[in-house]
């Protein structure tokens, strides 16, 4: 498992603390290396240094718990991405939560149209922190081919989106290929300034009519 | 042949006649009448044993017209498959009155017709928007309604309950527990809210709200060229896409007067009863998976992947298939196609056994379904049920037997009736349906005929590439089709064909140009899911979460 992180050997601290430790040993079990050497080798089988942050973001890349918005056709072909054939399992993001609560990554999946708008916000700002959002065909990132009067123009005009994957609907290819992308972008710590700056759409998601977000969970 | 003159006579007993119009256009029957006749009007056909459905009732726009507005109602006997529109104008800004006390089923269409059109309906107990947010100001299908003018909503309705004649509406009583699921939640299969009042678990009064996939389909229609609608229907309903695609096609052609030919028939039908097997694998499955039982799914699954890889050979596409044009189909099957058609039937023969086994003989599944909420037959005409759900309910209507279209008539198939209509028979029913269908598909590939997958009017299906790049006058025809557009006559049909989901129907209008001047959808499950709140009623809210997988509402075709 220790295997697929990132390892850095960079902290100068714990080399030089080992190299004390670990010195005396060095001359009768392990002939012709240095102390720095057999030092290494030796923590290299029971320990290893990393960033926090980069073995966090490695968790987290890992164990994204989607929460599956599916709406229309997309949602049609996400469950072809969770089913048999092309097993989201094996990326690490099968635990499906329909809760906000429980999970990190929402998968807009399908037509977000006018009327279904207030509820994506709320549900946005229903995930814990942090969280990322895939935008999953045509319909959520742009609209797609409906230019309509009850069609958003994509899920964007509303909530902050991480990764669009294009196609009408696309194939469950092209969603792996965006989780994936959403992976690197985890364990690579990009800035994500368009979720910084996101600021909640006016009055919208607020919940003024069943008395404030916390009710109507 | 028309049935006007035997009905005109009955008519004239009962109703000044001199005031109606009686036309016969398309093969179809049309009467024009005033709107103070029409409840009178509706109640005698259907008190007569004339007509025993009323499938859609829908609004046209003439803005250069007095008065106004259409409203049309289309009538249906299923014994013997004959079918009426009655017209009425309607000016703007009046009212005519509502049919609910004649066909309980008319509720939603009304509804909609006012909430696209904004006909007001006299009596209507619940007259308020449908599909469009509540926010929404104007009526967009409307000719003088911009297709592209957006209106935002900015707040979410709050929990409401006037979908009940005679209740206190809108106030909540405190003696109950309120309850509000969807439209984000996983029973709710996307985009279906359900709100309810709950005495312990007994659900004392509920109330749906849909209107949460609107992605304005008809409008789409309107704005653009014929052919080009097409793409548009797969996403009706897109568990079975290739369905949608047919049906549109069908009626575009009986307008032009159009016969396909045989192979493209044959094609048809194969694409039709595949989809037909994956739209009841994602009923059954995603029902297994609402009441608890995951390994149906994944099962079951297998199988539509299996049916994706057989559409994607033809066409490219998995499941927006898009696979007819106007006047036949797109492309020829690859070769070989049709036998791995065949050896997929044989799998599925064996798949469809299997599931029977793991859901219908077992006994969690039966105790939560059996006996469950069952809707009476009679009821299930009223609310203007069609396809498994009737079937369920002991009604054996079939379009493909009452009004055959491609040679089903031909075919050796049987229609599964089920007894009591509670939950468990529609899975029964549905079933049963796979492997008829796989018996269809085994008769047609058997003998798919020779020639031409489709039909070569110039009129109306784009030359080949050999020619358009080969010779002046296949270049000409396809420059003219291309720039003028498939203009069928000016006229109306209605043509419906048996869905996985019951009758889907295309009521459509050409004023003779490029775009179809109205096209209205009659998705089946649309009239089902209206029921919803009375069938629920009384029983405990797990049951209804079961009664909503079993009605396999598909928000696509219902919100359209």
């Amino acid at each position: 498992m220790l295997a697929t992180v990132r390892v850095h050997y960079n902290s100068s601290i714990y080399d030089k603390q080992n190299e004390e430790i670990m010195a005396p040993a060095s001359d009768s079990s392990h002939g012709g290396l240095t102390g720095t050497q057999k030092a290494d080798d030796l923590s290299r089988s029971f320990a290893m240094t990393t960033r926090l942050d980069t073995i966090v973001a490695w968790g987290r890349k890992n164990s994204l718990w989607p929460l599956p918005y599916g709406t229309a056709c997309c949602g049609i072909e996400l469950m072809s991405v969770m089913g048999p054939r092309y097993d989201l399992a094996r990326f690490g993001a099968e635990v499906v939560r329909f809760s906000p609560r429980q999970s990190d990554l929402l998968l807009v999946a399908g037509t977000i149209t006018e009327k279904m708008a207030p509820v994506l916000v709320r549900i946005y700002r229903q995930l814990l922190e942090p969280k990322f959002v895939i935008s999953m065909g045509a319909c959520a990132s742009s609209g797609g081919f409906y230019r309509a009067y009850h069609v958003l123009q994509g899920c964007d005009k509303v909530i902050p989106v991480d990764v669009y994957v294009p196609g009408c609907p696309p194939t469950p290819e092209a969603v792996l290929d965006g989780v994936m992308l959403l992976q690197k972008m985890i364990a690579d710590l990009k800035p994500r300034p368009w979720r910084d700056n996101w600021k909640a759409p006016q009055n919208v998601g607020g919940g003024a009519d069943t008395g404030g977000e916390g009710l109507a969970i | 042949m028309s049935y006007l003159e035997p009905l005109k006579k009955d008519l004239s007993h009962r109703f000044k006649i001199e005031a109606y119009h009686f036309l016969h256009a398309f093969g179809e029957d049309i009467i024009v009448a005033p709107k103070e006749d029409i409840v009178p009007l509706l109640q005698f056909l259907r008190d007569n044993k004339y007509f025993d459905f009323l499938m859609d009732v829908c609004g046209v726009d003439y803005p250069n017209r007095q008065p106004r507005f259409d409203v049309v109602y289309h009538l249906f006997n299923s014994k013997n498959g004959r079918r009426l529109r009655i017209k009425v104008g309607v000016a703007e800004g009046d009212s005519l009155d509502s049919v609910m006390s004649v066909w309980r089923g008319a509720d939603w269409f009304e509804r909609e017709a006012y909430d696209m059109f904004g006909i007001v309906f006299r009596g209507h107990p619940n007259l308020r928007r449908i599909l469009t947010h509540h926010q929404f100001v104007g009526h967009p299908l409307r000719k003088d309604y911009e297709a592209d003018q957006q209106q935002h909503c900015t707040a979410a309705l709050g929990i409401h309950f006037d979908n009940e004649p005679g209740s206190a509406g809108d106030v909540l009583d405190e003696r109950f527990v309120p309850i509000n699921i969807g439209p984000s939640h996983p029973a709710m299969h996307g985009t279906l809210r359900v709100m309810a009042e709950l005495d312990g678990e007994t659900i004392v009064r509920a109330s749906c709200e849909i209107g949460y996939l609107h992605r304005c389909f008809e409008k789409m229609a309107e704005t653009h060229p014929y052919n080009q609608v097409i793409p548009y229907t797969d996403r009706l309903n897109y568990c079975s896409a290739p369905m949608n695609n047919v049906g549109y096609c069908r009626t575009v052609e009986r307008l032009l007067g159009l016969t396909i030919p045989p192979k493209a028939q044959a094609m048809r039908v194969i694409l039709c009863e595949l989809s037909r097997i994956i739209d009841h694998i994602v009923a059954v499955g995603t029902g297994g998976v609402d009441l608890g039982a995951l390994t149906a799914f994944f099962h079951l699954f297998t199988y539509r992947e299996k049916v994706y890889t057989l559409f994607e050979k033809l066409c490219g596409a998995r499941l927006t298939v898009a696979m007819t044009r106007v006047g036949g189909m797109a492309q020829d099957a690859p070769d070989g196609w049709l036998d791995e058609v065949l050896s997929f039937c044989k799998e599925m023969r064996g798949e469809v056994d299997e599931i029977s086994r793991l859901l219908l003989d077992n006994k969690i599944f039966i105790q939560r379904t059996r006996g469950v909420l069952p809707v009476k037959a009679a009821d299930a005409i009223q609310w203007g049920y069609t396809g498994p759900l009737l079937r369920a309910c002991g009604v054996g209507l079939d379009l493909r037997k009452t009004t055959p279209y491609y040679g089903y008539d031909q075919l050796d198939f049987d229609v599964p009736v089920g007894t009591h209509g509670d939950i468990y028979d529609r899975y029964l029913v549905r079933i049963e349906e796979m492997r008829q269908s796989i018996r269809i598909i085994e008769q047609v590939c058997k003998s798919v005929p020779s020639g031409d997958f489709t039909s070569r009017d110039r009129g109306v299906v784009l030359p080949s590439k050999k020619d358009v790049y080969g010779n002046i006058e296949g270049l000409m025809n396809h420059f003219m089709l291309v720039i003028k557009g498939l203009r069928p006559p000016p006229g109306e049909v209605y043509d419906a064909t048996e869905a996985a989901n019951g009758e889907l129907g295309f009521y459509l209008i050409s004023d003779g140009s490029a775009n179809p001047y109205r096209l209205k959808v009659r998705p089946p499950c649309f009239a089902i899911y209206q029921s919803f709140p009375t069938v629920v009623k009384g029983g405990f809210i797990a049951d209804a979460i079961a009664t909503v997988a079993s009605m396999n509402v598909i928000a696509g075709e219902l919100d359209r």
